[in-house]
């Protein structure tokens, strides 16, 4: 997919699975937005192909939009518009549609049903993006930053109601660019920078190829450490990294955890807030791209 | 489906408190002002009244299917509305047959009330029905044209310059495409370009009709072709994003 010269997305390959949510992750400009909008229907491919539920969405457009909901970015509704206004309009274009007003309260859009699109809160307008995008029963969704904007308890219904979807054999696919998101909901994740996968797999996976796990601890500064190290499992190594701050890295288990623990007590040490790290999606995002993910 | 967004198109025509000063009382007051004071406007030989009807008819459609279709169509692009229902189920020959249908319903509400003011003003029209299936071609050649017209000139450009050129043919259109005032009163060297425009086709094919001449050609004809080359233009240029 290119924009005059420039690679929007480039050599882009690979099938998401039915029934399951799948977060496309990546930094403002990656390229989600054009992917998302090519499976859409919206762009044609310069190159390659693209198949969304076996059919193209550019020529059988007629065929997949009863089947496929999308929410945009932004906007996407008539500015002197009602909420129920609008939602049941979406619905009448739709042959089974959910029941409006039991959608309307499930997105605690409730109080502004006769608000007019212009007057909502940012939050209140994704979430009647959101509305509109599954008001039509669709096996397939996409969602294009469901949650830029939204209060954290907003977020949460959200993710809610997205795990309800999934539950429910849809087929979700999302843009985020929030970690956190991926992490908490999709079943895949896809990174992508300039146009291009650099990762992909489930949470777990992705957080971790490669990364030995962690444990941090305080205590009293300057303890031994030669003699810790060689306390510990093999593949095990320990560095103080501020006065008093201890960090092990290698393959945590219960063991290690007794080891150390065992080790602090013959020499009546006090290990204060110890905790296993495990490795976030962002910070594998950071070490794949060299950079932070948030604007 | 149609049904569905021609309602919702009507409902947020009528709810726009600009379009329908455009739409309603702007024509109006052309109307009762026109008629009612004497000497503001020289529209030439026989009853004001009879002159100026049609006229007004004319800008009601004027202001409907061109001015309102282009710049609720600009910013239904701009704010992602087109882009939206691209991605619904609603075809692209439904979501214009929505807009035609919506446009048609205010037109009649437009030309049911400026018909009985102008009956109550002392409009009184010549050729009975046939007149009026006459009169109702026109109008439905000349909603055709403007609105294609319209569709093009928000297909080419952004929302905010499409309101302004919208809103600028319009008055253009008002003041100088022989709406309101008949053609035989432009100087005789312009006339035959005036008979050429949109609005001096609709309007002056309407003044035709209901003084009796029957339904006139060479106005269809017109309305005909700029119904062709909007709609060129407009498949063209249209941009759903």
């Amino acid at each position: 997919m290119r924009y005059g010269e420039v690679a929007a997305v480039d050599t882009l390959s690979t099938q998401l699975p039915a029934s399951q949510v799948t977060a496309v992750v990546g930094p403002n400009g990656a390229g989600k937005t054009t992917t998302l909008e090519t499976c859409e229907g919206f762009r044609r491919p310069q190159a390659g192909t693209v198949r969304v539920l076996g059919l193209d969405p550019a020529r059988d457009a007629a065929k997949l939009r009863p089947r496929v909901g999308v929410m945009l970015q932004s906007g996407g509704a008539w500015t002197g518009c009602r909420v129920h206004e609008a939602l049941r309009h979406a619905a009448a274009l739709h042959a089974h549609p959910l029941d409006v007003d039991a959608l309307v309260e499930r997105l605690g859009l409730g109080s502004c049903g006769s608000t007019s699109y212009r007057r909502l809160s940012g939050g209140q307008q994704q979430r009647l993006g959101l509305a509109m995008a599954i008001v039509g029963r669709p096996e397939l969704v996409f969602l294009d930053e469901p949650t830029a904007g939204l209060d954290p308890q907003a977020r949460r219904m959200t993710w809610e109601l997205v795990r309800e979807l999934r539950d429910g054999g849809v087929t979700v696919v999302l843009a985020t660019h929030f970690l956190d998101e991926a992490e908490q909901l999709a079943d895949r994740v896809i990174v992508i920078d300039h146009g291009r996968i650099i990762a992909a797999g489930s949470p777990g996976e992705l957080t971790a190829t490669g990364a030995e796990n962690t444990v941090r601890f305080t205590a009293v500064a300057g303890l031994d450490m030669h003699d810790l190290r060689s306390a510990l499992p093999a593949g095990c190594t320990v560095q103080e990294v501020t006065p008093g701050g201890y960090l092990v890295t290698g393959p945590v288990d219960p063991a290690l955890i007794a080891t150390l623990t065992a080790w602090c007590a013959a020499r009546g040490v006090l290990a204060q807030s110890l905790a296993v790290e495990r490795r976030s999606l962002e910070d594998v995002f950071i070490e794949l791209t060299g950079r932070e993910l948030r604007p | 489906m149609v049904l569905a967004q021609a309602r919702i198109e009507t409902r947020l025509l009528l709810r726009n408190g600009e379009q329908l000063v455009l739409a309603l009382v702007l024509p109006l007051l052309v109307l009762v002002i026109g008629a009612t004071t004497g000497n503001l406007l020289d529209l030439g030989p026989g009853r004001r009244i009879d002159i100026l009807a049609p006229g007004v008819l004319a800008l009601a459609v004027l202001s409907t299917s061109f001015t309102s279709v282009a710049i609720a169509t600009g910013f239904e692009r701009r704010y992602g509305v087109l882009k939206r229902l691209g991605a619904t189920p609603l075809p692209r020959h439904g979501l214009l047959a929505g807009k035609t249908l919506a446009v048609m319903a205010v037109e009649s509400v437009q030309v049911l009330l400026v018909g009985l003011v102008s009956l109550m003003l002392g409009w009184a029209p010549v050729g009975g029905p046939a007149a009026v299936v006459a009169g109702l071609i026109v109008l439905l050649l000349g909603t055709a044209a403007f609105t294609a017209l319209g569709l093009a000139l928000a297909g080419s450009l952004r929302a905010e310059a499409t309101l302004a050129l919208a809103n600028l043919v319009y008055v253009l259109l008002l003041v100088g495409g022989a709406v309101i005032v008949p053609l035989a009163r432009y100087p005789q060297t312009i006339q035959p370009l005036v008979a050429l425009l949109p609005s001096g086709a609709l309007a002056q094919g309407l003044r035709d009709v209901s003084a009796g001449a029957g339904v006139p050609f060479a106005a269809c004809m017109v309305l005909l072709a700029w119904c062709a080359v909007g709609g060129l233009v407009a498949a063209r240029t249209f941009r759903w994003e």
